[in-house]
């Protein structure tokens, strides 16, 4: 007896309700089993690239602190080395490192958060306190050095606009130490069978479709793509501290690796803010000249530069018009490099794997609680929360 | 005081609509519910869907494409509801006042209770916007104690 294929369509989103931003997935499903998937972005959109274009340089360098709130180190970052690089600005020795410095401490943030919101997917809600609790620590030293928990505002045109002091040195160092005691236990816990058993073998990106699809950061490491801006093509003061850290690279390309790759590579950061604050050079942490001057001096130009954000390679363009204002700003995040590697992941899971997957490639979106089940062929709904799916249901 | 109000009091129960914020809001709420802040000894629980809510949370400036999501959202949280706007783009579009996708502040498209400012405010501010804004509509805050 043969029985008729149904395929439906499965509707995540936009709006969901715990974690993060909105955005639209159509899952094509046959029983269980994921067939094809198609994303809708847009719902955050801001018209950002567009605002920039009507804003001065040093307005602009605060609007891309708001491009994500995760990021919002890389972000800035990325985008000042271009207008130095366009403005032949050579920022001092000092700044550079503190650059790395912060840079290193949101990776940190940004990596304890992503295992928060993973494992609150994959209904282990003692893992997602607990990984709070332990970033709590890297954000009070950041707040306690920039002012600002989440927008820390460190760049400006030639340097940093704050120096670090002993105390704060002294606060940091104590800091890295006990989120290195916390994280014995974090990796611990990733491995406990549960949570291992449950991203095991989960959205497989082989090394093959991670290379072609472009994928990016820690996605691409744990499909065994060995790349890493940092130690590939160095920038604020990755070139002098190349010996101080390993990037992680895992071959497996599933849910469990990349959760591998990610909490090594926060173990790998407590390293590189130890050597920094030994390496620290002495000096000022930025060019004397006030950043208003500074900005009508940046002659008209173009420059792309990147950096390694916490979920992967950053590209900004800039075209500057020699009049303190911008032509043109291009952004090209690391997440929207990684959908297309999403969707090949997402292709052949089973659907009850759906989450998992989404918040496995670290998404600035994670977004679906509810989930409307549309049958195609006699177009009844109903609607399925996301606990159930995380249950096995759907 | 009506066992059904006053546990709606002493235990709001808290959705999280993201109208297009950069996250940054998002994590300090998040950091909200962790142990160190941990808004739960208020009584106060993240639901996973609006039908469930007491207390609406949104974050973000009002962007066109969530503008008719926004305005859904906040129609499915049953009455009697309080809806917060946390951070500088709720409250007033923060820096993306300008672009061609804004749609105004929030209160320009439901109506809100209480304001908390920052960008982004720190968690002890939020915790504190659902209090008041909870007190102001419920009648009384959240939280175990009678007199506050």
């Amino acid at each position: 007896m043969t029985r008729e294929r149904e395929l439906m369509r499965v509707p995540f989103g936009p709006i969901h309700p715990a974690l993060k931003e909105p955005v639209k997935l159509t899952l094509l499903v046959d029983g269980e089993e994921v067939v094809d998937v198609s994303i809708e972005l847009g719902y955050v959109h801001r018209g950002i690239e567009a605002l920039a274009e009507t804003r001065n340089i040093v307005q602009v360098l605060h609007l891309v602190e708001r491009v994500c709130g995760i990021c919002s180190h890389a972000h800035p970052l990325c985008f000042i080395q271009a207008i130095e690089s366009i403005g032949g600005i050579e920022p001092p020795e000092r700044a550079l490192y503190i650059r790395s410095l912060v840079a290193e401490l949101e990776r940190m943030q940004s990596h304890l958060m992503w295992l928060g919101v993973m494992s609150y997917q994959a209904g282990l809600l003692t893992l997602f306190m607990y990984a709070l609790r332990v970033r709590e620590g890297i954000l009070d030293v950041l707040e306690e050095f920039t002012g600002n928990r989440v927008i820390k505002e460190v760049n400006t045109i030639g340097g940093v606009r704050r120096d670090l002091d002993d105390r704060i040195i002294a606060r940091m160092r104590s800091a890295v130490k006990e989120l290195r005691r916390a994280l014995k236990l974090l990796i611990e816990a990733v491995h406990d069978k549960t949570l291992e058993s449950r991203l095991e073998g989960v959205g497989v990106l082989e090394h093959g479709e991670a290379v072609e699809l472009c994928a990016v950061g820690p996605v691409a490491r744990a499909s065994g793509v060995d790349f890493d801006v940092r130690r590939d093509d160095p920038y604020a003061a990755y070139s002098q501290l190349r010996g101080k850290f390993s990037v992680i690279v895992r071959r497996g390309g599933d849910a469990l690796s990349r959760t591998e790759v990610r909490i090594l590579e926060v173990l790998e950061s407590t390293e590189l803010v130890e050597a920094i604050l030994d390496e620290l050079p002495q000096g000022e942490v930025r060019l004397g000249k006030p950043l208003l001057r500074l900005s009508r001096e940046i002659p008209a130009g173009e420059d792309v530069s990147r950096v390694e954000a916490p979920r992967g390679e950053l590209l900004y363009y800039v075209r500057t018009d020699g009049r303190e204002f911008l032509n043109r700003l291009r952004i090209r995040t690391p997440t929207l490099a990684n959908f297309p590697a999403l969707m090949a992941m997402l292709r052949g899971s089973e659907l009850a794997d759906v989450p998992i997957i989404l918040s496995s490639i670290d998404p600035c979106i994670a977004c679906a609680e509810r989930v409307t089940l549309v049958d195609a062929r006699e177009g009844a709904r109903r609607t399925v929360r996301l606990s159930e799916l995380r249950r096995g249901g759907g | 005081m009506g066992i059904v109000s006053g546990s709606r009091a002493r235990s709001p129960w808290l959705f999280l609509l993201n109208a297009s914020s950069c996250n940054g809001c998002v994590m300090e709420f998040l950091a909200a519910l962790s142990p160190r802040y941990d808004v739960e000894r208020l009584g106060c629980v993240l639901v996973g869907t609006p039908r469930q809510a007491d207390v609406l949370v949104i974050v973000g400036p009002v962007m066109r494409k969530m503008l008719p999501m926004i305005v859904r959202t906040y129609e499915q949280v049953p009455e009697p509801k309080a809806v917060v706007a946390v951070g500088s783009c709720a409250v007033s579009g923060g820096p993306f006042v300008g672009s061609y996708a804004f749609e105004g502040p929030l209160d320009d498209v439901v109506p809100v209770d209480v304001y908390v400012a920052g960008c982004p405010p720190k968690p002890e501010a939020i915790i504190r916007g659902i209090y008041e804004a909870v007190a102001r509509k419920f009648g009384r805050g959240p939280g175990g104690g009678d007199g506050d």
